[in-house]
């Protein structure tokens, strides 16, 4: 771990040129602090600004690249015939070579060809190490005579302290546009390949859903099936059981809770909201499966109707109850913000609460509302765990919530869970499903936010 | 208006007493039609709520009483002859020669001083069924700490197998026919008779908390997780924490409204609402794939939470500087402050207790999470707790999805349980929160 040693060396550098700048612009000045331009921490940091940021984004750039580089050199190292392996079977020779050099592998258990490989591959770590240590150390040590020697009375070290700040502030506001480029590349990316192995319309409109790839070429049924239609089905099945849990109930809650709750009510029942908006997915997932649906089966049964053990009313119901309070908390945010002059003018030609509620307020409410029903939507469609663990793997196509259903977020935790070869088209398939469900989702996202945006202060 | 006013006023007529438009016989009628209707809305709000309510004292009530009896342990007292010759000789220090000891049959013939009368090898391997199998390992440990046992007789409590567990504590049905249980007859006499003599009981499951998993359900634990959960937790916040207050300073004090801006502020408003295995498909292809970090580590795990969390307390981290009133700004920046200066040492002082709040309960969701942590491979059977972010681990969420994935009886107490123990910390973090605030709230 000599890289995490370097790292603390080099923040120690940071540290050590902090203190020389500062003493460094007091020396200048002769002790009269009025006499410099900015306040002697600021002379440190400029000094730490030279000769801790070049040397940490070095130090991060080389982290970020290394494996990828030191592969490259080893594939050139490797004997002919091991390079023109098909890329899954070439990454397991890499990562045995890199287990041997790790020493998880003895290394005498290498034949011949891999073994030179293998010293080559310690070899280029160590050097890539040393050489890191000394370029790093180099160019903090230079950056730090540079700054040191940048200092004099006159010099505007806020400023440029400031500018330094400033970029860093900016770009830290980028990691967000990073990540939303960081999603759509790769899962677009991924998605592509699986498109060259599958034809889109196929996964689109297909109806037929079984992944299982042949391990060998010459298996049954070695094709795989990726129609995707039964897995939106059951998506939309699951989410749309859930809205009929959680619209009604979420909606009549807030209604309550604005319009007739007393203060005290309200402030314990809120609150118990929220707390289910708290509770782990997982948590809700296990209550599905080991309490909701045994019961549903159990009632079901009961009535003589034959339910499925994985049903998707259980796994449905569950979810429904998790965005109770998506949907409660923001209805009850728009229809505090309705007016209390069109609730007085409706309550002086003689309507009563209810009338007011169902004539006037919700109204005057309904884009907020609808954009929280369509963010609470969203929500269903992505929500990974409680089906994962309540809903089952069975691709089937059907609307009987009582059957078995699967949806897209079990498959892509499904096809991505446990080790896999990153080019198969099963693996890949769960990024273009991914892609679907990110469409989808910031789609309906983009909705809500714009009828928001449109309907706002309306009354203000 | 006159002709208005002449339809509606009452007319002047001899028995002039005729009850008004509004005190008819259908008027009341109607009235009370619209009182019923509006009792009856009330009580749907009513009971939307009670329903929800309702729903979450179900669901803690089951887990709690589910998860409850996986504190206690039943154990089981047994005299050991630690004898030489099956360990090792008298005065061995080598802990591996000391681990290899044959300390089935120790255990098994302690057992059967108990119950002299067992002699035929089914009812022997019943009898040795009745203490778990990870007690060998336990008394091999316990020996290898201190050689000076060898050769002595010790007593010792050790805990029974999960069959007999979760029969003891009566979550399974103890008044089947003998053929559906997994506990037989004669082990219902011998469990009798040792509760008789004292040497059955339910004890506290210390090792519940302090050990790792296991694929014997009274052997796990979940400390593995909890430290797992802990790395992965640091990492998401030393990435999340300081990113997310620097770019909530600059969109909110610094960036200019135009269009850069404006493309920032609705993609972090759309980062909140992506579903978060999304996130965990981006770590598997961009930190897994791309730049070959190790699966399964905490490292790649708090990455992935991080940004994930990163838009919550960025918009939290926003609401909180825009609380602080324009006057602090202005005062300090008549004082001569730079435009920094004015946000570090007056605005970012006060917006604190803000961030932090909503920093916490981001925080409190990304401790919850389990999606994104299966498909960067943190979903494992790992028996090893975890001691830096890079070794293989997994996270208290992800521990109780396999335990809940597994079909032995007795992981239902023990998923309930890590539950139950998720639950508190969340809550914990949840009071931290809300004290936080409570504390250090103020109204300009």
């Amino acid at each position: 771990m000599s890289l995490s040693l370097l790292f603390v060396v080099l923040l120690g550098l940071a540290v050590v040129g902090y203190y020389m700048g500062k003493s460094r612009s007091l020396a200048l000045s002769g002790g009269k602090v009025r006499s410099l331009h900015s306040l002697p921490l600021f002379y440190g940091w400029y000094v730490v600004v030279w000769c801790g940021l070049p040397a940490l984004v070095l130090f991060g750039v080389w982290i970020a690249f290394e494996d990828a580089l030191v592969r490259q050199l080893v594939v050139a190292e490797l004997p002919e015939a091991i390079r023109r392996l098909p890329a899954d079977q070439l990454g397991l020779v890499i990562s045995d070579i890199r287990n041997m050099a790790y020493g998880n592998i003895p290394l005498d258990k290498a034949d011949a060809t891999i073994r030179p490989v293998v010293e080559h591959y310690i070899s280029l770590r160590q050097i890539g190490t040393t050489s890191l240590w000394v370029i790093a150390l180099a160019v903090g040590i230079a950056g730090l005579i540079f700054g040191r020697s940048r200092i004099h009375p006159d010099f505007r070290a806020r400023n440029k302290v400031e500018q330094a700040a400033n970029v860093l502030l900016i770009v830290s506001s980028t990691i967000a546009v990073m990540t939303t480029i960081g999603i759509v590349l790769s899962l677009v990316f991924e998605a592509l390949r699986f498109f060259h192995a599958v034809n889109p319309i196929e996964f689109l409109f297909g109806l037929n859903w079984s992944p299982q790839m042949a391990i060998r070429a010459d298996q049954v049924g070695s094709s795989g099936a990726f129609g995707a239609v039964p897995l939106f089905a059951g998506t939309l099945l699951i989410a749309a059981i859930a809205m009929i849990v959680a619209v009604p109930v979420g909606l009549m809650a807030a209604v309550y809770m604005a319009e007739y709750a007393a203060p005290k009510v309200r402030a314990f029942a809120k609150p118990a909201l929220e707390v289910l908006a708290g509770i782990p997915t997982v948590v809700y997932g296990f209550f599905a499966a080991l309490t909701v649906a045994p019961f549903i089966r159990d009632a079901g049964e009961s009535i003589g109707l034959a339910v499925a053990s994985q049903s998707a009313l259980a796994a449905g119901l569950v979810m429904g109850i998790m965005i109770i309070p998506f949907v409660s908390s923001l209805s009850d945010d728009v229809i505090n913000a309705v007016p209390q002059s069109l609730r007085d003018g409706s309550y002086g030609l003689g309507a009563t609460r209810s009338e007011t509620i169902k004539r006037v307020i919700l109204p005057a409410a309904l884009p907020g509302i609808a954009a929280s029903v369509i963010l609470a939507f969203s929500r269903a469609l992505g929500e990974t765990m409680i089906v994962v663990m309540a809903a089952g793997l069975a691709a089937n196509l059907t609307a009987n919530p009582l059957s078995a259903v699967t949806t897209v977020t079990v498959h892509i935790a499904a096809l991505l869970v446990g080790d896999q070869e990153f080019d198969s088209p099963k693996t890949l398939a769960a990024f273009a499903l991914g892609l679907v469900l990110f469409i989808v989702t910031l789609s309906l996202n983009i909705v809500a936010l714009r009828i928001v945006k449109k309907y706002r202060e309306q009354y203000d | 208006m006159t002709d208005i006013l002449a339809d509606t006023l009452p007319q002047a007529k001899p028995n002039a007493l005729r009850p008004g438009v509004h005190m008819t016989e259908e008027a009341t009628k109607r009235l009370k039609a619209r009182y019923a209707s509006e009792r009856r809305f009330k009580l749907i709000g009513l009971a939307a709520i009670l329903f929800s309510l309702a729903a979450l004292v179900i669901l803690l009530t089951t887990i709690a009483s589910n998860g409850f009896t996986a504190f206690q342990q039943t154990h089981v007292r047994l005299e050991l002859n630690l004898a030489a010759d099956q360990i090792a000789p008298v005065g061995t220090t080598d802990v591996r020669k000391i681990m290899q000891g044959n300390y089935g049959t120790i255990i098994l013939e302690a057992l059967q001083k108990k119950f002299p009368e067992v002699q035929s090898r089914g009812d022997r391997r019943r009898l040795q069924g009745l203490v778990s199998s990870g007690a060998e390992p336990q008394v091999a440990r316990m020996v290898a700490a201190d050689p000076a046992l060898i050769g002595q007789k010790i007593s010792i409590w050790l805990p029974t197998s999960s069959d007999i567990d979760v029969f003891v504590k009566g979550q399974v049905d103890t008044k089947a026919p003998e053929e559906q249980r997994r506990v037989k007859d004669n082990q219902v006499g011998w469990l009798n008779t040792l509760k008789a003599s004292g040497d059955l009981e339910l004890r506290f499951n210390t090792r519940f908390f302090t050990g790792a998993d296991s694929r014997e359900p009274e052997l796990v634990g979940i400390w593995g997780g909890v430290a797992g959960s802990f790395y992965t937790l640091v990492v998401t916040l030393l990435v999340a924490f300081p990113l997310g207050i620097m770019a909530a300073i600059y969109l909110e004090e610094f960036a200019p409204k135009n269009r850069w801006t404006e493309i920032i502020e609705v993609n972090i408003n759309n980062l909140a609402a992506v579903p978060s295995i999304v996130y965990g498909l981006l770590g598997l292809a961009v930190f897994i794939g791309f730049f070959g970090m190790p699966r399964s580590a905490p490292l790649v795990g708090g990455l992935v939470l991080a940004l994930m969390s990163l838009p919550v307390i960025i918009i939290a981290g926003r609401a909180a500087l825009r609380a602080v009133p324009p006057s602090i700004r202005q005062a300090a920046l008549g004082l001569g402050a730079s435009p920094l200066q004015v946000v570090l040492h007056h605005v970012l002082p006060l917006a604190m207790p803000g961030i932090l709040t909503g920093t916490i309960i981001a925080m409190a969701h990304a401790l919850g999470e389990t999606a994104p942590l299966l498909m960067i491979g943190m979903v494992a059977f790992i028996v090893d707790i975890p001691t830096t972010p890079v070794d293989a681990a997994t996270v208290l969420p992800v521990q109780i999805f396999m335990w809940a994935d597994s079909p032995e009886r007795g992981f239902v107490e023990k998923t309930s349980a890590a539950i139950i123990v998720l639950l508190v910390f969340l809550l914990l973090m949840n009071l931290a929160a809300i004290l936080l605030r409570k504390r250090f709230e103020r109204r300009w």
